[in-house]
């Protein structure tokens, strides 16, 4: 089979929706599309654990802080599913991690924010996972099997992630008015952040058409967008929170809210590495591999001493 | 009404091992010298913290003041804690964490296992959830303890000096004063002498099987259940307070 | 900039008494026991499971993608081997 046929085989059996799974056929460049959005992904999972960590030893009480435990701690477990989805596509997990810790690979620049209030623990956990949601959903029909299925599973997951943010700020916004000032400053910080987690415009995307073709993406980063500002502005209502837009308004024409551009300017430098975080985020994580080192290779040689022992 | 804030005391101390324990395992997630790892000491986290939620909730009841779980954990001074000084010692690297969690563990489950025969009912109800816990716990820490004893030269030497240092720590898992004294003549609790021996078996058996040495010096540090921490304690106490004390009065 | 990594072990589930292990992912692990208790932390943190089996990857083996026509094709004919290409009258019941 020429490559061309090959090419076209593989076209057909997405657009007949069949999943690709890792010992098909696939063009490289599928293949390397997936390495770069799934291991950015799970590096965005890991990462993401740092800023929501920081609070853990300062919950107000212990529900929230086993609350907040569990919630990070799934977090770790998305992460290493989806290390595992791209171990399916011949890339192993030290070789993805090393990419991110040298700076090749990139994570959610959301990251970069950092988490100032308890109230922004809450605000994580309604808007930040709220967007992660509104992109996970979409990915969980994606056409690659093992990404699918680690989508099925971290939507599972995620679902308790959202409410307990929600949950959480009803309680700052019905509280006293150093706690509802506590919550609106904090959707002051992270709105606007929330909204580039879905990336730059459809217009200035690079891959966006040949992912859409080939079913790893469903829905343009705009149209993700628009769904989470549309899902979002009520849920605000309903809590009494401002939000930091003085064009956002209801279109009935195109019965979707409109709302103002973005700084992309900001959004830019954040993914440059110019963010209020970066190199702390990034240098935690190196810090916890490089500590971590000797654990790891103590149990490798823990389990060669035993395998030669029974051998023996 | 003597026996019940002797009652009270005990279970205090129990539920401030577990909180503080938490808190300090707490502060690895995100950590982790590898994920499943990292995930791995977030269970006992969050097991240690359900520990420490019914173990307040049942201290609270006996005293019979109306305060809460978290009044409890968070709303008293430093001197009102009376965990024992182990659990809030700084966690250091993966070696000294898990030893001290190791020791902590193999001194908890012989408890727990006794504290069920207890005829104090709650909490011997809170004893049998808990042992299913705490025996995982000291499963995953003593295989641990002895990959890192039976590892490589560095992790060896790592597990070694987390004992040598953690060593003067464990005598005071033991402590018996009046309090003690009373509830093990009433038969409410265990004899500690017992707990000790069993806990001096799983340590040097795992130890043995690691091919690390109990220390010789035998130095004794205790003060924790009287309320005299070390240093580190009122850093701890600053982190879990925090939003307590900045914002007091406030629900969350 | 690489060290010593860990191998991959593929992890099935019980899900309850009287149903299959099923493959549920996979984790790292130095060794058999540890990758247990992994799998424990990683997969059944919600009540999954009841059983769980690991198997280091590096152990399984699979049909070969470019095999696949002639492995499995040819039971696609075999139409005989199911109940539907039987006709029975009307009216006969327990079959």
């Amino acid at each position: 089979m020429t490559q061309a046929e090959k090419e076209l085989r593989f076209q057909e059996k997405i657009d007949r929706e069949i999943k690709i799974e890792p010992n098909d056929w696939m063009p490289d460049e599928y293949r390397q599309t997936l390495v770069r959005q799934i291991s950015q992904h799970a590096h965005s999972e890991v990462v993401g654990m740092l800023p929501e960590g920081n609070w853990i030893t300062r919950a107000p009480n212990l529900r929230r802080k086993a609350v907040l435990l569990a919630k990070v701690q799934d977090e770790a477990g998305h992460g290493l599913y989806l290390y595992s989805a791209v171990e399916t596509l011949g890339t192993s997990r030290e070789q993805t991690i090393d990419d991110l810790h040298s700076g090749k690979a990139k994570y959610s620049s959301i990251f970069n924010y950092p988490a100032l209030t308890w109230a922004d623990i809450g605000t994580i956990g309604w808007l930040v996972d709220g967007a992660a949601i509104m992109n996970q959903v979409a990915l969980c029909r994606t056409s690659y099997g093992p990404y699918a299925r680690a989508m099925v599973k971290i939507c599972k997951e995620e679902s308790f992630h959202q409410r307990q943010g929600y949950e959480s700020l009803i309680k700052l916004c019905n509280g006293t008015p150093q706690q509802k000032a506590m919550a609106q400053d904090a959707m002051n910080r992270f709105w606007w952040p929330a909204l580039m987690m879905f990336g730059p415009s459809d217009a200035e995307s690079t891959h966006s058409d040949q992912s859409i073709k080939w079913k790893i993406k469903r829905f343009t980063n705009d149209e993700l967008r628009q769904s989470f500002v549309d899902a979002t502005v009520p849920q605000a209502e309903i809590l009494g929170l401002t939000i930091p837009d003085s064009n956002l308004k209801w279109n009935e024409e195109r019965g979707h809210y409109d709302f103002s551009e973005i700084d992309w300017n900001e959004f830019w430098q954040v993914v440059k590495g110019n963010g209020p975080c970066n190199k702390e985020r990034l240098a935690a994580r190196v810090k916890a591999k490089e500590e971590g080192a000797w654990v790891r290779e103590a149990a490798s040689a823990f389990a060669k001493k035993r395998a030669m022992k029974k051998s023996a | 009404m003597m026996e019940q804030s002797a009652l009270f005391e005990y279970v205090l101390r129990m539920s401030d091992d577990s909180l503080i324990l938490a808190q300090r395992l707490g502060e690895w997630c995100g950590h982790g010298p590898i994920l499943e790892e990292d995930i791995a000491l977030t269970n006992i986290s969050l097991d240690l913290i359900g520990q420490a939620i019914s173990l307040y909730d049942l201290a609270a009841d006996l005293e019979g003041k109306g305060r809460n779980h978290d009044q409890l954990a968070y709303m008293r001074y430093e001197q009102e804690y009376k965990n024992v000084l182990l659990v809030e010692q700084p966690n250091g690297d993966f070696a000294m964490t898990m030893l001290r969690q190791f020791f902590f563990d193999a001194f908890r489950l012989p408890l727990y296992e006794a504290l069920m025969q207890s005829p104090v009912e709650q909490l011997a109800a809170i004893a049998a959830k808990s042992v299913k816990e705490t025996r995982y716990h000291l499963k995953h820490s003593s295989e641990w303890v002895i990959r890192m004893g039976d590892g490589t030269d560095e992790s060896h030497k790592r597990a070694q000096d987390a004992i040598d240092h953690l060593w003067r720590y464990t005598h005071e898992l033991f402590y018996v004063d009046a309090i003690d004294h009373a509830l093990l003549a009433d038969g409410k609790i265990p004899n500690m002498e017992t707990i000790q021996a069993k806990w001096m078996t799983t340590v040097t058996s795992i130890l043995q099987e690691a091919t690390l040495e109990i220390p010789k010096n035998n130095w004794k540090f205790e003060g924790g259940r009287e309320g005299r921490h070390s240093e580190h304690m009122g850093y701890l106490l600053a982190d879990l307070q925090y939003m307590q004390r900045a914002y007091p009065n406030m629900e969350w | 900039m690489s060290t010593i990594e860990w191998p991959l072990w593929e992890v099935f589930i019980r899900s309850k008494q009287g149903l299959n292990h099923k493959h549920v992912g996979s984790l790292r692990a130095p060794d058999a026991t540890l990758a247990l208790e992994n799998a424990r932390d990683v997969y059944t943190r919600r009540s999954e499971g009841i059983s769980i089996w690991v198997v280091e990857s590096a152990h399984i083996h699979a049909t070969d993608i470019d095999d696949a026509a002639s492995f499995f094709e040819p039971s696609d004919t075999k139409i005989y081997r199911h109940p539907t290409f039987y006709e029975v009258p009307d009216g006969v019941k327990h079959m």
